[in-house]
């Protein structure tokens, strides 16, 4: 059996349930190890927040939990994801029912050149939604829930690029979860805003934690403070600590994530 | 003036610099006149032609199905060439696009950047675009005809030759297999250009790579792709040399009708004028009416197929 | 970086407050007019230390520190208030040894330079474990403050019974009883900055938790 690099969180960390586990996970880009022997479990309806300097793994670890890692012909994967006990790199998952239930946010914000209406409606569509007026509902919704409706209930129809660019990552927002995902990763998803734009967006990533689990990865430490539960915190694609945020932030076992925490490294 | 230390480069108060740029201003000039150069030449060409060729221009010029005299200035007319020109160059069009786009598709969105059989591809299309005009005629004319075309005969059990012979599908697919290049290479433009993050947010949604590019990639890779139709258009329109074997013909008395007819075309038609001509003087004003009606056409078609592209790119830019 | 300015801050008030109890026990045990009425004079520098670290931990908290920068900042501000109760004990000492000093001394058998000297090596202590990063010495520390504590209350009562004896001693020996709790207020004041060293080295607060050990650094 191989040594396995743990940190899982402790007792009093957070009384999460259980829902991401991740075992013993290695991710090669050809001969190259890019995530070494990862093993940590996500608690459900927390935001966990992943931290490290650049090139650390966070984005690659963040994007094998939709597998949008397949996209990149020379990646091979080793060890097990489990979402709600089941392995998503199983033989026989369907990556399309996969990322339904596990939507994302990217860094920089791409909502299609289609309306604000179009935008939201795009995932219900490939899903099958056909009848208008349940469109319309689902559209709102979830305009209201990404704090967006009010600013463009009146233009629907109009451009989705005539937005700023805290309105079009919002609009991103709404649009992962218009279907209704278990789970949202969210890619530095803030750090192409200004401050306020940015402040607006944690404020809307503390109100879907109600309903989603959240895995945010940011370079931002004091944002991954402000707005996580569960921090975990990279380096060169091993897994040095994770725990509490507050436990992190405030005194952390390890002394990397001491050294990274207070800006004595990357 | 003052300068700041003996020995430096004088500096001025209010920001005005010594020295003349020679460099720049020599440089602009060239471009100015490079530019006034070429549409110098254009506006003679355009006049040259437009100057000896309005005499025989008419309404009844352009409606007319000529007999066979083609050299009698007030009873010919180029209707049916008119008609040729425009038959082949659509029919062209409907077979290189589709099959265009499918290659670039395939190649920007399918195919692994590196691998043999991408490389292979690409190899082959770019040697396509460099083949002469001629050699498309004779491939034409033994593919085409004397292979595709005799063994239709054979299977619909033709007693005479119906495709087995030239013809204006024959013509328009030859026409085809030399522009699909251009194609080609405009839709791969026009899909780079397309930020990769639509892609990926598109397939974060849950839709399949299919999905994806029907529902977000070609809508916007449109106006790119007609580009590629426009200049494939502009391109076959004055291509004589792949239709010489695959489906001109010197006279036909009617319009052609079917896609096993042959047809008679402007292009060629100039060829037949200069070269047939018993009277030079006489036939010239019929030569150049020809040529102006072949460049009004192909400005005609490029029009419509520029003013398509634009509509669809203001609907992109406005809504949806 | 700042945090290297504010640590020197702190102890370079820290030493003046050390002086200021030093002097002032001095000027009590040893009657000395002149002493007692400069370490009232020096109390102004102390508290000036306390508003200049106070102004330089916020504009280091504007850069959002973590970790062990961020307890420094916190565990600077109680230190330095505690540092500034401190000069002003010592101040309120040297006030009733000047008083003491112009009256003929009383005679009672006290154990004041036990206690003095108790306070002042908890203070001494206290601030070696600060500079030195010393969790478990700042936990030794606390239980003493109980050892002076239990001197003061026998002072007290020795004082008490003496002024019953003796009425004409009552002014002087209420100055001593007002020394001696000063005394104790000091230690109290060293205590609670082990407290806080403690808090800087191991994240614990182990404020307030009399009754329990303090001498075992929880898991």
């Amino acid at each position: 059996m191989p040594r396995v690099a743990v940190a899982e969180a402790k007792p009093n960390a957070s009384p999460a349930a259980p829902f991401i586990q991740i075992e013993s996970l290695s991710l090669f880009y050809g001969a190259s190890k890019a995530l070494k022997n990862i093993s940590v479990t996500l608690g459900e309806k927390v935001v966990t927040a992943f931290i490290g300097p650049s090139g650390c793994g966070k984005s690659t670890l963040l994007r094998c939990f939709n597998r949008m890692n397949d996209l990149i012909d020379s990646v091979r994967i080793e060890g097990a994801i489990k979402i709600g006990g089941y392995d998503i790199y199983g033989p026989d998952v369907d990556v399309i029912e996969l990322r339904k239930r596990v939507g994302m946010v990217f860094q920089k914000s791409n909502p299609f050149p289609k309306s604000i209406y179009e935008n939201v409606a795009y995932g219900l569509r490939l899903h099958g939604v056909k009848n208008k007026s349940e469109l319309d509902i689902a559209v709102e919704k979830s305009l209201h829930q990404s704090a967006l409706w009010d600013e463009v209930k009146d233009r629907l129809h109009s451009s989705a690029l005539g937005l700023s660019g805290g309105q079009q990552q919002r609009l991103c927002i709404a649009r992962a979860i218009a279907i209704r995902p278990e789970i949202i990763l969210m890619d530095e998803p803030a750090s192409a805003l200004d401050p306020l734009a940015t402040a607006r967006i944690e404020e809307l990533i503390l109100e879907l934690k109600k309903d989603f689990t959240i895995v945010i990865v940011t370079h931002n430490m004091q944002q991954a403070a402000r707005i996580s539960d569960q921090t975990a915190f990279f380096y060169l694609g091993e897994l040095i600590e994770f725990d509490s945020t507050r436990k992190i932030f405030t005194n952390p076992a390890k002394k990397q994530t001491e050294d990274y925490v207070t800006g004595r490294f990357g | 003036m003052t300068s700041l230390t003996p020995g430096t480069k004088s500096r001025t108060r209010n920001f005005h610099s010594e020295k003349f740029d020679f460099a720049s201003f020599f440089f602009t000039g060239l471009t100015g006149l490079a530019t006034l150069f070429i549409l110098g030449i254009l506006a003679v060409i355009l006049l040259n032609i437009i100057a000896n060729g309005w005499k025989g221009f008419s309404w009844h010029f352009v409606s007319t199905i000529p007999k066979k005299d083609f050299f009698d200035i007030n009873t010919t007319g180029v209707l049916p060439m008119i008609v040729g020109t425009t038959f082949r160059v659509l029919v062209m069009t409907i077979f290189v696009i589709p099959v265009g786009v499918i290659t670039a598709i395939y190649l920007t969105e399918y195919a692994a950047s590196n691998s043999l059989i991408t490389r292979i591809i690409r190899a082959a299309v770019n040697n396509l675009a460099g083949v002469p005009s001629i050699v498309f005629g004779l491939f034409g004319l033994g593919f085409f005809i004397n292979f595709v075309g005799k063994n239709l005969d054979a299977l619909f059990h033709n007693p005479s030759a119906v495709w087995g012979q030239p013809a204006l599908i024959w013509a328009s697919l030859t026409l085809a297999v030399m522009t699909l290049p251009v194609v080609i290479v405009a839709t791969e433009e026009s899909l780079k250009a397309i930020p990769p993050g639509l892609r990926e947010a598109s397939l974060a949604l849950g839709a399949t790579k299919l999905e994806t590019i029907l529902k977000i990639v070609l809508p916007q890779a449109l106006p790119g792709i007609m580009t590629g139709g426009i200049l494939a258009v502009s391109r076959a329109a004055g291509e004589v040399a792949p239709i010489l074997f695959t489906g001109v013909a010197y006279y036909m008395a009617s319009l052609p009708t079917h896609l096993s007819d042959q047809f008679m075309d402007l292009g060629y038609h100039v060829f037949v004028l200069s070269t047939q001509s018993p009277n030079i003087e006489q036939t010239r004003p019929i030569l150049y009416a020809t040529v102006l009606v072949l460049l009004l056409l192909t400005f005609a078609l490029n029009i419509v197929a520029i003013i398509i592209r634009s509509n669809i790119r203001r609907k992109m830019r406005s809504l949806h | 970086m700042g945090l290297d300015a504010l640590r020197q801050k702190i102890l370079l008030m820290a030493s003046r407050a050390e002086t200021a109890v030093n002097q002032s026990v001095q000027a009590l045990v040893q009657r000395d007019y002149d002493l007692a009425v400069r370490v009232r004079e020096d109390d102004n520098i102390i508290d000036q230390f306390e508003v200049e670290i106070d102004e330089m931990a916020i504009v280091l908290l504007t850069k959002a520190p973590l970790a062990s920068n961020l307890r420094l900042i916190t565990v600077a501000m109680k230190v330095s208030q505690n540092l500034e109760r401190i000069g002003d004990e010592a101040t309120k000492i040297a006030k009733r040894a000047r008083d003491l000093a112009q009256e003929p001394p009383v005679k009672i058998n006290l154990d004041v330079y036990r206690m003095a000297s108790m306070s002042l090596a908890m203070v001494k202590d206290a601030l070696d474990s600060f500079v030195h990063r010393d969790s478990a010495a700042a936990r030794a520390l606390i239980p003493r403050d109980r050892d002076v504590d239990a001197l003061n209350k026998e002072m007290h009562q020795a004082l008490a019974q003496h002024m019953m004896a003796n009425p004409d001693t009552i002014a002087r020996c209420l100055h001593w009883i007002v020394a001696a709790k000063s005394l104790e207020r000091i230690a109290d004041h060293a205590k609670n900055i082990a407290e806080e060293v403690v808090f800087l080295c191991e994240a614990q607060d182990i404020r307030h938790t009399a009754g329990k050990i303090a001498g075992n650094p929880a898991s």
